[in-house]
């Protein structure tokens, strides 16, 4: 009983990661904005659910499931990669950012920071 | 071809061996022998494709960063959901120019990942000099402190971890 | 009081699909929208974890797995494609 609370408790807080970082994807407000939600709230919703998965299949009598956590491992080696690759193409094509957005590069060098 | 050597990749290989056994989903001798044969076989054959390793690599250290990264990812997804579901007028979002203290080419990936994960930023691109990293800040308040508050936290131990 | 959680959750993993299919044809621009893409497929993984859970069956670890790197391969492609306008260089 108690692991079923605990195991309801994990795929709930995933899900809830993932629906807000997927939220995040619809009301924030310009592209690199929006980057932030996917890359870490749903990577971390994703890594939820996969813990509550391991203590369920761990618990079901067959011995410890660890599988799962390769998915986690491989969300969090990949998540920063992609990210940073669609930030570079954002920047690469100049997508519009909200008007307050400071730039403080300091070493003003060509390229994006310098427009 | 670099210069052949029986295990270019030591740590690429424990690093293999344990993925196989969870790959697998057991520890059954048949598996760990198979496993050992794929650790010592795959980076052999893929010795080309790698940059140079780093020269030394701390474990001890290298496992206190992985533990203090995966707490402070909890914590920074926790700020960052926050911050989603508060209005967005409210963020102030910025793009921050990371001056680099790492060299080697490994590190810099490991800290631009760890700072994509971590607190309210994302590594957006790097120097061409690889000198610094451009990153955005969803809602930074104090340029200075987040940078310190990076340099102190990620990129030292990194540097402990990778070079002297 | 498993199978109820799985069902919210199942609820709360249809709508997050449902806002990254609306930025998918909203738009406006091509990163936003592989961005959304990206989101998708790993908000897949978690609804296929889900549904392994729900089934009790560990047969769906592997489709989830292949889904993570596929998925990765795909996002990494086309933004290849976005940046160089070519992905076979």
């Amino acid at each position: 009983m108690l692991v079923e609370i605990i195991v309801s408790l994990f795929l709930l807080i995933g899900a809830a990661f993932a629906l807000i970082g997927s939220w995040g994807l619809v009301h924030l407000p310009d592209f690199y904005m929006r980057l932030h939600g996917p890359t870490k709230a749903t990577t971390l919703g994703v890594g939820g659910m996969i813990v509550g998965s391991v203590i369920f299949f761990s618990t079901q009598g067959e011995g410890i499931s660890l599988h799962e956590l390769l998915i986690t491992l491989f969300l969090f080696i990949t998540a920063p990669v992609s990210a940073h690759m669609l930030a570079k193409a954002a920047l690469h094509l100049q997508l519009e950012r909200v008007e307050k957005t400071r730039d403080v590069a300091r070493k003003n060098t060509s390229g994006p920071c310098g427009k | 071809m670099k210069h052949q050597r029986w295990l270019p990749h030591p740590h690429l290989s424990i690093l293999l061996l344990i993925i196989w056994l969870l790959l697998v989903n057991s520890v059954a001798p048949g598996q760990i022998v198979l496993g050992v044969v794929i650790a010592i076989l795959v980076p052999i054959y893929t010795n080309d494709f790698w940059t140079d390793p780093p020269a030394r690599l701390r474990l001890l250290p290298l496992l206190r960063y992985a533990g203090v990264v995966l707490g402070d990812i909890v914590v920074a997804n926790v700020q960052v959901a926050i911050l989603i579901l508060g209005p967005a007028k409210r963020l102030r979002p910025a793009f921050i120019h990371y001056p680099l203290e790492l060299e080697s080419e490994f590190a810099i990936t490991l800290l631009a990942s760890t700072i994509s994960l971590t607190p309210g930023t994302v590594s957006a691109d790097v120097d061409a000099d690889g000198r610094g990293l451009l990153i955005h800040a969803l809602d930074v308040d104090d340029d200075e402190a987040l940078l310190r508050h990076i340099r102190e936290r990620y990129e030292r131990p990194l540097k402990e971890i990778f070079e002297c | 009081m498993l199978s109820l959680a799985i069902e919210a959750a199942f609820a709360m993993m249809s709508l997050a699909l449902l806002f990254n299919l609306w930025r998918v044809v909203r738009g406006p621009d091509l990163p936003d929208r592989i961005l959304a893409l990206d989101t998708m497929y790993i908000n897949t993984i978690a609804l296929i974890v889900l549904y392994g859970v729900h089934e009790q069956s560990g047969f769906y670890f592997e489709a989830a797995l292949l889904i993570a790197v596929m998925g990765f391969v795909g996002t990494v492609a086309v933004v290849k494609y976005l940046l160089r306008g070519d992905i076979v260089e």
